[in-house]
């Protein structure tokens, strides 16, 4: 039976006095939904000596409308599936939130924690028995990385589904210590490292997801999986297209998942789309230029080879159901629900 | 410093907690450490909530706080501070078994019976908001619980006999009338 390690919790008032705590206490993480922390304490992965809770922070969970749309992080996966404008207005982020891991842990995870959900790797994500038989890995107790080990960075993937969307419909962030604040763009939040992948301080709690006004863009979200629920990512693409008056593409951002260390974005093939009608030759064409920028290594479900030509069809799929094609059939067979 | 030291809240020492349990009000003291599945099973115990693989990997330890399905194995026993908490061991009343148990019981969704407390108060949940789902919305309501005996045809046929004995209860028919009950 795995215990929960020993640690102080806090309770907070509000989210200045969470971060108060946060800033004066040694080797602090703040909890929220907690699905992916305490498996993490439990295996011995992240051994926080305090936790500071946010569950019980109504400020963090709201949603209102303004110019866009303000999330706030602790609104739950289940609350973001079921807001009617979320899925008519930022599809892609819907696409994202509905197939995060399983109602259960939708019901418990929050979109502020699948922003910050730690990388994934199968030399990490293990018990502390087994990774002490392989002498731990350089992502947690140990020096070297297993997935590549002449590697200088850990390889550890950004699992997140939530983050590509909102990559893609270039979304900020807004960050709050115990001084102030700052808003970021989204993908300014990552950098590609599996060990420090957030650009986020200790100090820092992540309060508010800020996504522009969504009128006139379409997104979607496509996601590879071995089963049809509980699984991470091992590859997914988002991708958001602002169409012209001709039907030209005036705008477009597509982010993959799960290959490297933070999302990426596919800048290649997003410029190649500018002033283009998506035609089968032109999503052919960004689709293999997406393959290209994807360099998934062995650290997840299935081989990286085989990821990496998926990433093409992935890219083509989305970019077609943006196109206007019924893709109902292929989702279902590629993510065994309706979405 | 000081300013924090004197915002401390809880320690590790235990805290005592009050919620719900089977719309009973209970007091427990509680360690930082302790799930909530670890509080049901080992300090009320109420062991018909399983330990399954203590990861979110398997759903075997879902319960219902404030009506919603959650994984008592990932939930601090201490934020259950104020909820309304069912497991298994409520969902008969007055003797009488909920007709998703009856239903299971007459249709053979149970095996070995692990999995079956999660699912039974999963569905629960679901036909509570919803009473008439049909076979897609049972399989996504029921995504999160692995059965590793694979039953899964008969569970899902259990649920959709429970639905049609719920209906027919609320028109007022004797639940032991209905054909297929009773084994």
């Amino acid at each position: 039976m795995m215990r929960l390690p020993r640690f102080h919790y806090y309770r907070p008032r509000d989210i200045r006095e969470a971060a108060l705590v946060l800033a004066g206490e040694e080797n602090a993480m703040v909890i929220a939904g907690g699905t992916d922390l305490l498996p993490n304490m439990k295996r011995r992965q992240q051994t926080p000596r305090t936790l500071v809770a946010l569950r019980h922070l109504d400020e963090l969970k709201r949603v209102t409308n303004g110019s866009g749309l303000v999330i706030g992080a602790g609104v739950t996966l289940t609350d973001l599936v079921q807001d009617r404008g979320i899925k008519s207005a930022y599809r892609g982020l819907w696409q994202a939130a509905a197939q995060v891991a399983t109602p259960h842990l939708r019901n418990m995870g929050t979109l502020g924690g699948n922003i910050c959900l730690d990388t994934r790797c199968n030399y990490y994500d293990q018990n502390h028995e087994w990774r002490k038989a392989i002498d731990f890995c350089m992502k947690k107790d140990g020096a070297i990385c297993w997935v590549s080990t002449g590697s200088k960075t850990c390889l550890a993937t950004s699992s997140t589904d939530t983050a590509p969307a909102l990559v893609s419909l270039g979304a900020e962030v807004e960050l709050e210590t115990a001084h102030g604040q700052r808003t970021i763009p989204l993908h300014e939040l990552y950098r590609d490292d599996g060990i420090h992948y957030l650009t986020r301080s200790n100090e820092e709690i992540l309060t508010r997801i800020i996504l522009p006004d969504g009128a006139g863009t379409r997104s979607v979200y496509w996601k590879l999986r071995r089963r049809g629920s509980f699984d991470f990512p091992v590859l997914s693409v988002a991708a958001a297209i602002r169409f012209g008056a001709g039907g030209a593409v005036d705008e477009a951002r597509i982010v993959l998942g799960a290959v490297a260390s933070q999302p990426v974005l596919c800048d290649s093939a997003s410029e190649f789309l500018n002033d283009r009608s998506l035609t089968d030759e032109v999503i052919e064409e960004a689709a293999a230029l997406c393959a290209r920028a994807a360099k998934p290594v062995k650290n997840t479900d299935f081989s990286p080879h085989w990821r990496k030509r998926a990433v093409a069809r992935l890219a083509a799929y989305a970019l077609q159901e943006l196109r206007g094609d019924d893709m109902r059939a292929t989702r279902e067979k590629i993510a065994r629900q309706a979405l | 410093m000081n300013k924090v030291t004197t915002l401390k809240r809880s320690q590790q020492q235990n805290a005592h907690i009050g919620c719900q349990v089977n719309r009973e009000p209970v007091q427990v003291s509680v360690a930082p450490g302790k799930t909530l599945l670890e509080m049901l099973r080992e300090d009320l115990q109420l062991t018909g909530t399983k330990h399954g693989c203590e990861l979110g990997e398997c759903g075997a330890c879902a319960v219902l706080v404030d009506g919603e399905p959650i994984l008592s194995c990932l939930y601090l026993a201490l934020e259950a501070e104020g909820c309304s908490i069912d497991t298994v061991e409520g969902m008969a009343l007055d003797g009488r078994l909920h007709p998703l148990q009856e239903a299971f019981a007459d249709l053979g969704g149970a095996q070995c019976g692990y999995c079956t407390p999660a699912i039974l108060l999963t569905c629960k949940a679901l036909l509570d908001k919803q009473p008439d789902p049909d076979r897609d919305q049972i399989r996504e309501a029921l995504s999160g619980n692995l059965c590793r005996c694979t039953g899964y045809q008969q569970i899902f046929e259990s649920v959709e006999e429970a639905i049609l004995r719920l209906d027919h209860s609320e028109q007022g028919t004797d639940l032991k009338s209905v054909p297929g009950s009773g084994g």
